[in-house]
């Protein structure tokens, strides 16, 4: 099939500083909207932004061209739900900045400024092939754990693609564990909490009533507010199949809520509901294990049977390690294509999994205009493999984010370099550089 | 002089296999008997209280012809045929392998054959799932070291993460050890990937026991924080060599003859120092690891294997040299500062130098995809240049682990005469893509994906919403 994703008006505005107009040819293209790779494709960058890709896409004049010797060329992977630019060492707190549990704000935290884009993850994770995360703080004191932003994994200082992309909250037993040990008491403090945001909005003046006791402060109430309108994505943790529907029925009372769930590990048993209300997930989709007893449905089909049941499934890696391994998100990936031909067993096609790790996570995170595929106007994030990108053990052997080419070393291939032979030499390894 | 002791790893093993066959002739009860009766004689221990009661489960003369066989020591046998009876490995060959005319034949044309996985490192049954509370039995942080504790004692084989290591990982053998918040955190137990309704019934039979021992940032973090020794690193090697050298007087005594009072915790140790019991030892760093070794030295004993050991790539040729294997993740990293320093090709790099090289998971969800693992680990190696096999990666799961259990002469690879201890996989198993198709276990066929009825299902799920599922 021939595919030629032409020039979007749209993408001929703003050409951000440091980026390179590219095209790269020959190409094995993967657009990552879940339709088939292209052989032969080329993809055309300029001002950062694709132009063009597909068969037949005319390189226009002067612009730097890359023979992708017929390799995968794919848009960069898209974390769905991370920590990373959060954490250094998770285990050093002052380097660890998941989580404000002693912060008298919940709603209101806003992870921008605690972002690192000289941290150590961010290059490792790059070099994976992950040009953007979807990065959500851990929690707060209260319900409401705060604003997470969207990030690119860019080379640079600034790795703020999108802040307060989100709002974050964890239902079932997290939650519980917040609201004051019961289910009870998480919905009613979500439900007070958000008509407390409500009133401010309709009358600030309540503000001079509140005090440090109060429910929320006056910045969680004015991030609940973009909550309760629409604005703000409203990401939940939730796995129990009944905490699921319970999660559903939110949007009765608060009908502009866009939900997107998180995790969801029992989301098939209520498929159909989840995808009637047509509400995105989130799922780590190798939890198979009955972890806890709001997981005692876990199944490495749960992604295959929501996507059957027409669930938007995005893949992520968020019951592992959220900061450093982001690079696994291809290999869980492509454990669902291995899943679907096991008897009995729901996985994905290959073109949807790589789709659940790339357009999709951007969709739900309401960016897939910007990011998230090779479709003209989204952000130049491209990444050549030196094979199947779903396979293990594969590299990007080169990757640009927003058109400009990254560097793919990282300080473990400094280490690794520097003990390819583990005895000194005339000097101590502290010379080797 | 510090003594070096000099064995390989197989010839520790075969020392522990030796002292475990003996242990029949112990008194069945001498811990019963009057303190008196100690004092005129020797005292001799009960070495197996608990043991084993696993026997194998039925088996039937099974051929699988025309698929590539990774024989688990580094051989590789194109269009293979392997032939299982009675629980052992008969043959292992190419096409022309003479079978026998009455065999269950599995066509294997297109797939893989190798020996069952085996993870050196596994808290199954100790940290089980659901992981509530009620089940959390794998640390006994009351004191900095518990020789006297044994894994097996908390091992629930109710766990579904059993199960899942079987089907998912192709999982045959498992060491399950007690955490790392202790410098000696007691024994380990080896079990088979068997469900089984005691523990005793999923034991390995005749495998020496483990005293697992950890250095670094665990127990200093977990007994500074009860304003307890060691918080500190020296405190860490002083409690050690404190107990080391209380357990070398408590053997003197015993190879003496002499009464003693029955110590668990300084029967382990002694154990160890007189080669029964192996030694696996978390440690992450390279300077740690060497210390642990001079320390091994000073007492007279030997690490088996180091465990998690990201920093191995550092001082691989000291390794090499000591005979002492590493277990590693392939790609752990960042979550602590001893853990900072993880390269990729950790694990390459290892082998490359000619040591003993072990992929381990530490994880109920990595137990799964052990060979994803390696295959990881594979490829950063040869991104690197290095010429890698991938029957030669296979040896990461199978002879080596087993070796620096004491059990490399019984399961391990697919040479005749072992366990039949085989996974048929549905594709290269070092292809994301993979999934175990049958799991035999001394022969039996434990998991079939192709029939669920040979899917085990463990009391906690039987009843609960997925029962029975593919998981």
């Amino acid at each position: 099939m021939i595919r030629a994703l032409l020039l979007s008006a749209a993408a001929l505005v703003a050409l951000p500083a440091g980026a390179q107009d590219v095209a790269i040819t020959n190409a094995k293209l993967v657009i990552g909207d879940g339709s088939a790779p292209i052989e032969g494709g080329t993809v055309v960058v300029r001002g950062g932004k694709v132009v063009a890709a597909g068969r037949g896409v005319a390189v226009p004049a002067g612009i730097e061209r890359v023979d992708a010797g017929g390799h995968y060329v794919t848009p960069g992977i898209v974390a769905a739900f991370s920590r990373v630019g959060l954490v250094e060492v998770d285990a050093v707190t002052g380097t660890n900045d998941r989580s404000a549990t002693r912060s008298r704000f919940s709603a209101g935290l806003d992870i921008a400024p605690a972002l690192n884009p000289m941290g150590s993850p961010i290059a490792v994770n790059r070099a994976a092939g992950v040009t953007r995360a979807i990065v959500a703080p851990g929690s707060s004191s209260n319900l409401f754990a705060g604003q997470g932003a969207v990030v690119d994994l860019g080379d640079d200082n600034d790795m703020v693609t999108k802040p307060r992309a989100l709002q974050f909250v964890a239902f079932g037993e997290d939650g519980s564990a917040k609201a004051g040990g019961s289910r009870a008491a998480t919905f009613l403090l979500f439900r007070e909490q958000l008509l407390a945001a409500r009133s401010y909005a309709r009358n600030p003046a309540t503000l001079a009533e509140w005090s440090n006791d109060s429910l929320i402060q006056r910045a969680d109430a004015e991030a609940l507010v973009r909550v309760i309108n629409g604005t703000t994505p409203l990401f939940v943790r939730v796995d129990r199949a009944a905490d699921i529907l319970n999660v559903l029925k939110l949007k009765g009372e608060f009908p502009a809520l866009k939900l997107v769930l998180v995790g969801a590990t029992e989301g098939w048993l209520v498929a159909r509901d989840i995808a009637a209300a047509r509400v995105p997930v989130l799922v780590s989709p190798l939890t198979d294990l009955p972890g806890s007893f709001e997981q005692l449905g876990a199944t490495q089909s749960n992604a295959g049977r929501l996507k059957a049941a027409g669930v938007e499934v995005s893949v992520g890696v968020f019951d592992d390690d959220d900061a450093h391994k982001m690079g696994y998100t291809t290999q869980y990936a492509g454990n669902l294509v291995g899943l679907s031909k096991l008897p009995g067993a729901s996985g994905l096609t290959w073109d949807q999994a790589f789709a659940s790790i790339s357009s999709v996570p951007a969709k739900a995170v309401g960016m897939d205009g910007a990011i998230g595929s090779l479709r003209a106007g989204r952000a130049g994030d491209i990444v050549i493999w030196d094979n199947d990108p779903l396979e293990l053990g594969s590299r990007p052997t080169m990757v640009w984010i927003d058109g400009k080419r990254q560097s793919l070393v990282t300080r473990q291939d400094r280490l690794r370099d520097r003990y390819l032979t583990p005895t000194e030499g005339a000097l101590p390894k502290a010379y080797d550089r | 002089m510090v003594r070096s002791l000099k064995s390989g790893l197989l010839a520790a093993a075969s020392l522990a296999l030796a002292a475990c066959a003996s242990t029949g002739e112990a008194p069945k009860s001498a811990g019963d008997k009057p303190a008196t009766a100690a004092a005129e004689k020797p005292v001799k221990f009960d070495k197996d209280p608990y043991p084993s009661t696993y026997k194998g489960y039925p088996t039937r003369l099974t051929v699988v012809k025309g698929a590539t066989v990774f024989d688990g020591e580094g051989g590789r046998f194109d269009n293979g045929t392997v032939v299982l009876s009675s629980g052992k490995v008969l043959a292992v060959g190419g096409p022309d392998l003479e079978v026998p005319t009455d065999a269950y034949v599995v066509d294997g044309t297109g797939k893989y054959v190798t020996p069952g996985v085996i993870d050196i490192h596994s808290h199954l049954g100790d940290y089980p799932s659901p992981a509530v509370d009620a089940h959390s039995d794998g640390n006994e942080a009351t004191s900095p070291t518990t020789p006297e504790v044994w894994s097996e004692h908390s091992v629930w084989p109710q766990d579904p993460g059993f199960t899942r290591a079987l089907a998912n990982g192709g999982v045959t053998t498992l060491e399950i050890l007690p955490g790392s918040a202790n410098l000696m955190g007691g024994r380990s137990v080896t079990l088979k990937n068997v469900p089984a309704r005691t523990m005793q019934g999923m034991k390995f039979p005749g495998a020496p026991y483990s005293l697992k021992m950890a250095c670094g940032e665990n127990p200093k973090r977990v007994y500074g924080a009860k304003g307890r020794m060691p918080s500190t690193r020296m405190g860490n090697l002083a409690v050690n060599r404190q107990t080391w050298a209380k357990a070398a007087a408590y053997k003197k005594k015993l190879d003496e003859g002499k009464a003693v009072d029955r110590d668990l915790a300084m029967e382990t140790l002694a154990g160890v120092l007189s080669g029964e019991i192996l030694v696996q030892n978390h440690c992450y760093r390279a300077d740690e690891m060497a210390i642990v070794i001079d320390m091994s030295h000073e007492f007279g004993y030997k690490v088996s294997t180091f465990h998690h050991a990201v920093e191995a790539y550092k001082i691989a040729d000291l390794l090499k040299k000591e005979g002492i294997c590493a277990a590693m993740w392939a790609d752990w990293w960042g979550f602590k500062m001893e853990a900072y320093d993880a390269v990729p090709e950790n694990i390459a790099l290892m082998y490359k130098e000619g040591a003993c090289t072990i992929v381990h998971s530490d994880d109920a969800n990595q137990i799964q995809r052990l060979n994803q693992e390696a295959a990881k680990a594979l490829a950063a190696g040869r991104r690197m240049g290095m010429q890698i096999s991938d029957e030669q990666a296979w040896t990461w799961l199978a002879i080596n682990p087993a070796k620096a259990l004491g059990i490399g002469d019984r399961t391990g690879s697919l040479k005749p005469g072992k366990m039949a201890d085989v996974v048929l996989w549905n594709g290269n198993p070092f292809s994301v893509y993979t999934r175990p198709e049958k799991v035999w276990i001394d022969g039996a066929l434990m998991f079939d994906a192709l029939d669920p009825k040979r899917r085990p299902v463990t009391d906690f799920e039987l009843g609960q919403p997925g029962e029975g599922d593919v998981k």
